[in-house]
């Protein structure tokens, strides 16, 4: 068996990527503890109204005949479009309240306003949900690295993880820097992210187990490259493909969806950067050697020794 | 040979799609908006003469409408247009009154030979088909605090029964029972009554310095949950009774956690209403029959709630005095007796309950006992208003009506029946009315959500625009990539999609707006296996091998790989489905799904494909 022609250094390159994944995370940490998340109605609890206007509605009028009507912490923003308008309060809910703020608004508006939608979130609900989330990521990520380390080896399952982890505290930290609102559907992709991301890890720690007992002379660093440079062809395509249909979901997807696709879009970009630099490095850095696989290797070997 | 399914494994991979085919298939019939209408109660039985009224109403207004059908229970009118609902809703309620329900529905098209073989469309979440979402918080702590107390109240009884003397029985804030007594005899009988009429209660007995002697009594985590999980499915009862009553077509009313039940009504748009249904109260009180000499002031007329009994009767008296109300009441299940075969309702009580209904009825066997059902409702009374508008005002009303009043034929005691029951839907109804009326612990609103119909339709149109528009360009860009093997992954694409429509239709899964993301996201990510065999074909055929052994190469070696990530990827979306609530859980199912119908297609249909093309002959260049 011949190795590819060209292998690409993409170790060379370590140092550097370590350097960046390094500052990403310090950035992030540091924004979600100076901005936090703007945590969305799910996770903070309180009122959400959605209404339409027919033509281009006035933000600062609404804001004001709310607030001149007795409601508290009124937060009005667009919704998508200029016509559609957000309306968020923290206060008691009242199963009238969506119709008492249409006719409100109606009377300081000529045309028709429709009420798109209204939800109501117990804060006791938001925190459970808030915690529920954060034990769930914890948990996948566990069962993940223990799923890796029984097929694998602990220094895969560690490096795995440790890019998961990575991923998710930048795709996190994006979220805090821009102030995009984090809601349900956002956690959700968010742990989507880390099964993409473990996805392409995978496939990357695949080739590296694979390639271990076949390239006989070269040293940990020479594999990785090689096996990197295999799936190189694989990781493009499939990235591809799954930033398309995002992309496609972000500009088409209507504004419910556009938090869940951002999340996917920046969430895929690191995720199949941290499977080169984060994963593939750290394996490098646990000192990953051939003794390393032979356990497992002797299952696969009579498949891989096969000319 | 190399590369050539046996014809058994082709058919059986095409017998696979053309299955998933019919069964998606219901999917592509639009469903017609309708209104739905049913009694007000489960016994009231609707027939032609209602629905002719309703039609007649709605030509008159103008209202375009046909396929109308009715049940026993239920009729159902089509409508062409959506913006039709509600005021055809509003039309047929003026023109029917308030015994009658209507509520809007989606009366699906799907074609009688589809239906017949069990397909139909998906179900659709609440953000797609417009709706309601409640969920509720069973108070179950209120519920343990009532079953100490009536344990401390029974316990005292017993000990007085048995003539053991105590100086206190009291409960802590902590639900802990402490008994007190003189001496270590007492104590140490009072402890074997614990034994054995309490056996949920872990016991500890211990000596005071002050010359008493204690037990205390806990309820255990197990009984604790028990009471628990007994006071939500008797909630998660009497709620499915009280929205069955909204007529709403496939409700939702479902455990969510230790004390949570979801509600979720589709197609609803009056919250207001929906609130005041699901929260309503009712009660049951059980009374003697008044006697005929009985004092004025001792006794109540009350009506049957049953129309044939009261014009049978005109009502009877009842004692003010009640035995037992409806929270002693445990149980009650229509069955039948075994040595007449007639049907009959048996009614289980608390030991407390069961305890006075033994010392009211061991002196009155012969007299009747009355049963009666409180509702507290709201009517809605409708004036027209000085400027000629119609206004709707609410008004509250407590009404009680017998449900059932037989003779005691002995002394009655925790369970015990009711007979003479003239056919089994009037038993079940007395059944479902006893249970209805013991709501366990109070229950109260932590979540809702209303999505009107236009925003539900609108999800619906830009999710399957991106479905569109996300599969076109995969499918080109497969195609353009890898050529003649782009063909074979764009059918396996197609496949995957046709096969996870079909298996969510099937397993009544609930498609919702993240739901459709997740079918999206499948598309993009479904060709992963693809990519990840073609590429390998690609480096064995870089490194000489055979055209035929490059293909058969390619697929073997990538399934270990393909297997490792979507096993990985299927443990995150299980978690995914396991913590979240709704939406979400419609995106974990779509995702996982998918991940598994895309293990089925990318590896089985695309090489049936690969195979009928290449397999089987000399080849000398792959177009890859």
């Amino acid at each position: 068996m011949t190795i590819a022609n060209k292998v690409i250094n993409f170790m060379g390159a370590r140092m550097i990527a370590t350097v960046i994944s390094g500052l990403l995370i310090l950035g992030s940490i540091g924004s979600l503890a100076v901005n936090g998340l703007a945590f969305g109605l799910d996770f903070t609890g309180g009122v959400q109204i959605e209404v339409r206007y027919e033509h281009k509605a006035d933000l600062e009028k609404i804001r004001g005949s709310l607030t001149e009507s007795g409601y508290s912490n009124v937060v009005v923003v667009n919704f998508g479009s200029d016509e559609d308008v957000l309306i968020r309060m923290q206060q008691a809910f009242e199963e009238s309240l969506g119709d008492e703020v249409v006719s409100l608004l109606k009377a300081e508006e000529a045309g028709q306003i429709e009420l798109r939608r209204v939800e109501f979130v117990g804060p006791q609900v938001g925190a459970e949900l808030r915690d529920s989330g954060g034990i769930g990521m914890l948990f996948a990520l566990a069962v993940v690295m223990a799923y890796v380390a029984m097929r694998f080896q602990w220094k895969f399952a560690l490096a795995a993880v440790a890019a998961l982890v990575h991923d998710v505290i930048i795709t996190l930290g994006v979220f805090s820097v821009f102030k995009i609102g984090f809601d349900l559907s956002v956690l959700a992709a968010v742990l989507a992210v880390v099964g993409y991301s473990l996805n392409d890890t995978i496939v990357v720690f695949d080739r590296i187990r694979e390639n271990f007992p076949i390239l006989r002379k070269t040293d940990s660093l020479e594999v990785v490259n090689v096996s990197l440079t295999q799936t190189l062809d694989r990781t493009l395509m499939t990235s591809g493909t799954t930033l398309i249909v995002l992309l496609v979901l972000f500009f088409y997807g209507g504004e419910l969806l556009s938090g869940f696709s951002s999340a996917l879009l920046v969430g895929i970009v690191i995720g199949t950067y941290s499977s080169i630099y984060v994963a593939s490095n750290l394996l490098l850095g646990l000192k990953i050697t051939k003794e390393d696989l032979m356990p497992p290797a002797k299952e696969d070997g009579e498949v891989d020794e096969m000319p | 040979m190399l590369n050539r399914y046996p014809l058994w494994k082709n058919l059986l991979i095409l017998a696979v799609i053309a299955m998933a085919f019919v069964f998606a298939m219901p999917n592509l019939y639009a469903p017609d908006p309708a209104v739905q209408i049913s009694g007000e109660s489960s016994a009231m039985e609707l027939d032609e003469t209602v629905l002719n009224t309703a039609t007649r109403a709605l030509t008159e207004e103008g209202i375009v409408h046909f396929g109308e059908t009715v049940t026993e229970k239920a009729a159902l009118i089509r409508l062409s247009k959506v913006e039709d609902q509600l005021p055809a809703k509003r039309i047929i309620q003026r023109a029917l009154g308030d015994r009658f329900v209507v509520a809007l529905n989606m009366a699906p098209t799907t074609p009688d030979w589809l239906r017949s073989l069990g397909a139909g469309p998906m179900k659709l979440g609440l953000d797609l088909s417009g709706g309601v979402h409640f969920l509720m918080e069973v108070d179950t702590a209120s519920a343990i605090a009532k079953r100490q107390e009536s344990s401390i109240a029974e316990f005292k009884g017993k000990l007085r029964e048995e003539r053991i003397r105590y100086v206190s029985v009291d409960l802590s804030k902590e639900g802990v029972i402490t008994a007190v007594f003189r001496s270590a005899e007492d104590r140490d009988s009072a402890t074997a009554i614990f034994r054995k009429d309490f056996a949920d209660l872990a016991r500890e007995t211990s000596d005071r310095d002050d010359g008493t002697f204690v037990v205390t009594a806990t309820y255990t985590e197990s009984a604790i949950r028990e009471i628990e999980n007994y006071a939500v499915s008797q909630n998660l009862t009497t709620l499915r009774n009280r929205v069955n009553e909204l007529g709403v077509s496939e409700p939702i009313v479902q455990r969510q956690g230790r004390n949570r039940i979801v509600v979720e009504l589709p197609g609803v748009q009056d919250t207001a209403e929906a609130k005041r249904v699901i929260g309503k109260t009712a009660n049951l009180e059980f009374r003697l029959e008044a006697k005929p000499s009985e004092l004025v002031t001792n006794k109540e007329q009350f009506d049957f709630r049953s129309e044939a009994d009261q014009r049978r009767t005109g009502g009877a008296f009842l004692e003010r005095q009640l035995i037992i109300s409806g929270d002693h009441v445990s149980g009650a299940q229509s069955s039948f007796d075994p040595e007449t075969n007639q049907p009959q309702v048996n009614i289980n009580l608390d030991s407390a309950g069961g305890a006075k209904m033994h010392r009211s009825t061991r002196s009155n066997v012969g007299r009747r006992m009355g049963v009666l059902f409180i509702e507290y409702k709201t009517r809605l009374d409708r004036t027209i208003n000085a400027a000629g508008e119609e206004v709707v005002t609410p008004r509250q009303l407590v009404e009680k009506k017998i449900i059932s009043l037989a003779t005691i034929q002995s002394a009655l005691g925790v369970q015990f029946r009711i007979t003479g029951l003239d056919n089994v839907a009037e038993a079940s109804e007395l059944a479902l009315l006893l249970r209805s009326g013991a709501l366990a612990a109070p229950m109260y609103f932590v979540e809702e959500r209303t999505i009107g119909p236009s925003l539900g339709a609108e999800n619906i149109r830009v999710g399957v625009l991106s479905v569109q528009i996300a599969f076109g360009i995969v499918l080109i860009f497969m195609l353009l990539y890898y050529k003649v093997f782009g063909i074979a992954a764009n059918v396996a694409l197609a496949a995957n999609v046709v096969l996870l429509a079909a298996c969510m239709s099937m397993l009544g899964a609930t498609l919702t707006l993240p739901g459709i993301a997740g079918i999206v996201l499948t598309v993009g990510m479904a060709v992963d296996a693809n990519v990840l065999i073609f590429s390998r074909i690609k480096e064995e055929v870089a490194n000489g091998l055979p055209t035929q052994s490059a293909i058969n190469a390619g697929y073997e070696r990538a399934f270990t790989t393909i297997l490792d990530a979507n096993v990985t990827t299927l443990i995150v979306a299980v978690i995914l489905y396991s913590i979240g609530t709704g939406p979400v859980k419609g995106f974990a199912v779509t995702l996982s799904l998918g991940i598994l119908t895309s293990m089925f297609t990318a590896i089985m249909v695309s090489r049936m494909v690969i195979n009928t093309i290449y397999g089987g002959r000399n080849v000398k260049k792959l177009w890859i």
